[in-house]
């Protein structure tokens, strides 16, 4: 590299004009070369003490106030400054336009990175991906979250502080139970919030709630089934989603609680598809930064000093510690993520008989970038796994599965980097990704609308695995507040139905 | 693309966050600023503090499996040498679920952390239920004295701090800068101009000059001679004078008798008289004298930690400090306060002897004495005075800057405080020797 002219910049110091080039030449591989389609991109530079404002509240730029996001900074601020802990080099908002954060202490050759990382990596899934276009509006989510701010901040003006934020506890503790699972009719059009917010309370002012008239006929006496399973429908039972539920129908609630527990659930359903697709999404940005860096490179727009700065950040990023390691906590997503998509890549480019019998449909076809977008747009983490993870990949992390069972003294070692083992590591790591899977399976199935209209949830124990009980007390505190009456929760053995446990009828300690 | 600066954009935007999660945590918060309270030296009490809150009261519970129990497959990388059908025996778990790193009670990993407090928010917790403002009324005096000092320069002020010579400069700098025309130019101009008129040759000179003449004249109106752009009047500031600084004299009885409790005691009144003290002077230092038989100055450490024994020679501590006034803090300079703690013992030989030494030694000489006697927690009073008590009551009576309290457990600390510090000279009569203050 004897001309230095091609160079994109030079040394560690970055200017706004250095960005603006090397944001231009990493587009141009980004959507020449790779095809990436992403929403426009809107960069903001921001401080170190502003990053961690930033990532206390969740990593949206607008929030409401509350005082967790508070603990989290002082916990984050505290790690940071004892160097416990590095700062995320970025921030990325699933917004369109789509905005990334850079912070001014980054070197260039980070601002590089990140920007090839963030703001096409990301931008893309963000921008394609099935679940992110069926469940978040990435044009409306910024408005709404001004509107939530201010809807909140005005609540605490007019009830106070406390009462606003026992609302708030209660609903963040039933957050990951706020969100629906399935998908619905149309797309959501998070603008229309405030309007419909205020229609509704129009409508309900005029609407008496319906939930107290199914007074029962024969008060002592047992409803038959058909009458049970009339109030259950009328009421929508059984429902997984929690919050929606007590929003809609917790007789106590004022207008304004119920627009709270809205605020979280809508939230709580924003990041939903975040939580399905983690390893992707981070797969594809660290494997579009590394794809875009190594192309720049090539083209001698890169120094050899700035590549080295990158790989090792790179390195750091997707570095896997086995399972034997001190530093081994769980399989790291950029790791994995952007080790299938590369092993994609190779098996696009240059198959082997044993990666063409297990995809033929892809293996060899000599469009790895064609391949990895149709992923990226269709796939989750659990269904990406179970659709491209290669026996050669498996090889090479050496990933084995291991059965455990509490009462015995023993795990079992049930497959292994083999033959026999491919699909069943597949199926099962698969299955350690998969959400319905990890988190436990709670619903409302009842009311007891004959005695003290006592709220009764069932949670369905996959594989023996109970809940946490000092936990469980206390979020179900949190839902009888809510509700206003008493909350008993069952746990179900599945498949049997036997009952292993019951938490009995926890009362609501304050008025909320 | 755009790329945006932030950089600028208002910081702190977690404050909000920040209080509401103090607020939140503030029966915590209390308890450790206590806690520190007690471990630290008394001149940091005017720092922020890092403080750990356990992170109980401020779970965010949520429904989650217990972590143990029932069946589970997880896929691992980096297998060695495993194959199909290989045992693994179990770690040993200890004692019970409690194990690993997640061994706090509510099994998230969240043990107590550790966060900074800012000076304000300290002093705040610290000062809670004690309301320092209204402290002192009358006693003590406002001795801020102030002297105007020099400090440069400013662009406003009053006529009479006019800077003439700084302001001429300034506008012959501006006049060179510009290039306004010399009075003495335009003068020459208007005789040139007049003598050509008169005798009536070159007109065309003439009217070259008169134009010449009209540039130079509008110039100079437009540059005036002095611009309110120039003008600069001396600054002076107010520089307090060193009368503003108060010494104060912690005398403790360190003999057996005087148990961890009884310094416990002692130290956190000294810790509010001297948060007291900084905030009326610029300039607080602190004497430690600790007495047995004998007495001598030592350091904090010594002075609250270390244990001697002896005899109990109360009048020795008023000695030394009166040396270490003489040597040290002329009472025309120094603003001299003294709290003594002690549990009241001393020999009885000593008595006449000390009440002496603090009438006329030492009570002349300071602002304020504040004597304290401490007590056992859970033993009440017996029914009779200690020596030091009935002494210091009798050579006490007529002073009006002397005042003793009685202490048993540290919530009586802040009244007793508050009130020897708020009440008003004069009433003297009014004074209820010896009565203890309630809890």
């Amino acid at each position: 590299m004897s001309d230095t002219s091609d160079l994109l910049f030079t040394g560690a110091d970055w200017d706004f004009e250095k960005v603006q080039r090397a944001y231009d030449a990493i587009e141009q591989i980004a959507k020449g070369e790779m095809g990436l389609v992403t929403y426009p991109n809107q960069i903001e530079v921001i401080t170190a003490e502003q990053m961690l404002d930033a990532y206390s509240s969740i990593g949206m730029p607008l929030m409401y106030k509350h005082w967790s996001f508070g603990k989290h900074f002082a916990r984050d601020e505290t790690l940071y400054r004892k160097g416990m802990r590095g700062l995320a080099y970025e921030i990325v908002i699933n917004s369109s336009p789509c905005i990334s954060y850079i912070m001014e202490e980054n070197s260039m050759a980070m601002q590089t990175l990140v920007i090839a990382h963030a703001a096409f990596g990301h931008n893309h899934f963000f921008a394609n991906n099935s679940l992110f276009r069926q469940w978040t509006d990435a044009r409306g989510i910024l408005d709404y979250m001004e509107f939530a701010k201010s809807y909140i901040a005005k609540c605490e003006e007019r009830h106070g502080h406390a009462a606003v934020e026992r609302v708030l506890d209660a609903a963040h503790a039933l957050m990951s139970h706020g969100v629906h699972k399935y998908p619905r009719k149309r797309t959501p059009d998070l603008r229309d919030e405030e309007k419909r917010a205020a229609e509704r309370r129009a409508y309900q002012e005029q609407m008496f709630n319906d939930l107290w008239r199914t007074v029962p006929k024969k008060a002592a006496a047992k409803m038959d089934s058909q009458e049970l399973a009339e109030r259950k429908r009328r009421l929508g039972l059984p429902e997984e989603n929690i919050l929606y539920f007590l929003e809609k129908l917790a007789p106590k609630l004022a207008d304004w609680q119920r627009e709270i527990i809205r605020i979280v659930r809508k939230i709580s359903q924003y990041f939903y598809p975040q939580k399905q697709t983690k390893m992707m999404n981070e797969g594809c940005a660290t494997f579009t930064h590394y794809t875009i860096v190594n192309r720049l490179h090539e083209m001698g727009k890169l120094s050899d000093g700035a590549m080295l700065e990158i790989l090792h950040s790179h390195t750091s990023v997707v570095f896997q510690p086995d399972f034997d390691d001190r530093r081994y906590s769980g399989i790291n997503p950029y790791a994995l993520g952007f080790a299938m998509m590369n092993d994609i890549k190779r098996m696009c480019e240059a198959p082997t008989d044993e990666d063409r019998a297990w995809f033929p449909h892809f293996a060899g076809n000599g469009d790895p970038y064609g391949t990895l977008r149709e992923a990226w747009a269709d796939y989750r983490d659990e269904s990406f796994i179970l659709q491209y993870l290669s026996p050669a990949l498996i090889r090479k992390l050496r990933l084995f599965k291991i059965h455990d069972e509490s009462d015995s003294p023993h795990m079992n070692v049930a497959a292994i980097h083999n033959e026999r083992g491919y699909r069943e590591v597949r199926k099962a790591l698969a299955r350690n990704y998969d959400i319905a899977h990890l988190e436990p399976d709670i619903q409302i199935v009842d009311v007891d609308l004959a005695g003290d209209r006592r709220l009764i949830l069932h949670h369905f124990v996959e594989s023996g695995q109970m809940l946490d009980e000092a936990e469980t007390i206390r979020v179900l505190r949190h839902i009888a507040n809510l509700w206003g009456y008493e909350v008993r929760l069952l746990e179900i053995e599945s498949g049997t139905d036997v009952v292993l446990k019951t938490y009995d009828d926890v009362a609501p300690v304050a008025e909320l | 693309m755009n790329i945006i600066d932030r950089r600028l954009n208002p910081k702190g935007k977690s404050l909000a966050n920040r209080q509401r999660f103090l607020r939140r945590a503030r029966a915590q918060i209390v308890k450790a600023v206590r806690d520190a309270s007690g471990t630290r030296s008394i001149q940091d009490i005017n720092n922020g503090e890092k403080i750990s809150i356990p992170a109980d009261g401020l779970r965010e519970p949520s429904f989650r499996r217990s972590g143990d129990g029932g069946v589970r497959d997880v896929v691992v990388p980096g297998n060695k040498d495993f194959v199909e059908g290989d045992r693994i025996k179990k770690p040993e778990q200890q004692s019970g679920d409690d194990g690993g790193s997640e061994g706090s009670p509510d099994g998230e990993g969240e043990d107590d952390f550790a966060f900074v407090l800012s000076r304000d928010e300290f002093l705040d917790i610290f000062l809670d239920d004690l309301e320092l403002p209204d402290l002192v009324k009358k006693k003590l005096k406002q001795t801020e004295s102030t002297t105007p000092t020099r400090a440069g320069y400013s662009v406003t002020g009053s006529p009479a701090n006019l800077n003439i010579v700084r302001t001429m400069r300034n506008s012959l700098s501006r006049r060179i800068a510009l290039n306004r025309p010399k009075p003495k130019e335009l003068r020459d101009l208007e005789d040139e101009i007049k003598a050509l008129a008169e005798s009536g040759e070159d007109p065309e000179r003439l009217s070259l000059l008169r134009v010449e003449f009209d540039r130079l004249a509008a110039k100079a109106r437009r540059i005036p001679y002095i611009d309110p752009l120039d003008v600069r009047y001396s600054r002076f500031e107010h520089v307090p004078k060193p009368v503003t600084q108060a010494v104060m004299f912690c005398l403790m009885d360190v003999s057996g008798s005087m148990t961890e409790h009884m310094k416990d005691l002692a130290k956190r009144f000294f810790m509010l008289l001297y948060l007291f003290l900084t905030r009326r002077y610029r300039h607080v230092d602190v004497v430690f004298i600790r007495h047995t038989h004998e007495a001598a100055e030592v350091d904090e450490d010594t002075f609250f930690y270390s244990t001697e024994t002896g005899g109990t020679v109360v009048s020795t501590a008023l000695e030394e400090m009166d040396r270490v006034i003489k040597e040290r803090f002329p009472p025309s300079d120094w603003n001299i306060y003294c709290a003594q703690a002690s549990d009241g013992d001393n020999t009885s030989s000593d008595n006449a002897k000390t009440a002496g030494l603090l009438e006329e030694v030492i009570l002349p000489v300071t602002q304020y004495f504040a004597y304290i006697e401490v007590g056992a927690e859970y033993k009440d009073w017996l029914g009779r005075d200690s020596d030091l008590w009935r002494t210091y009551k009798e050579a006490g009576r007529a002073a009006d800057n002397f005042a003793m309290r009685r202490v048993r457990v540290r919530s009586q600390i802040f009244p007793v405080f508050r009130d020897l510090f708020s009440r008003e000279r004069g009433d003297s009569a009014a004074w209820r020797l010896g009565e203890e203050a309630g809890p």
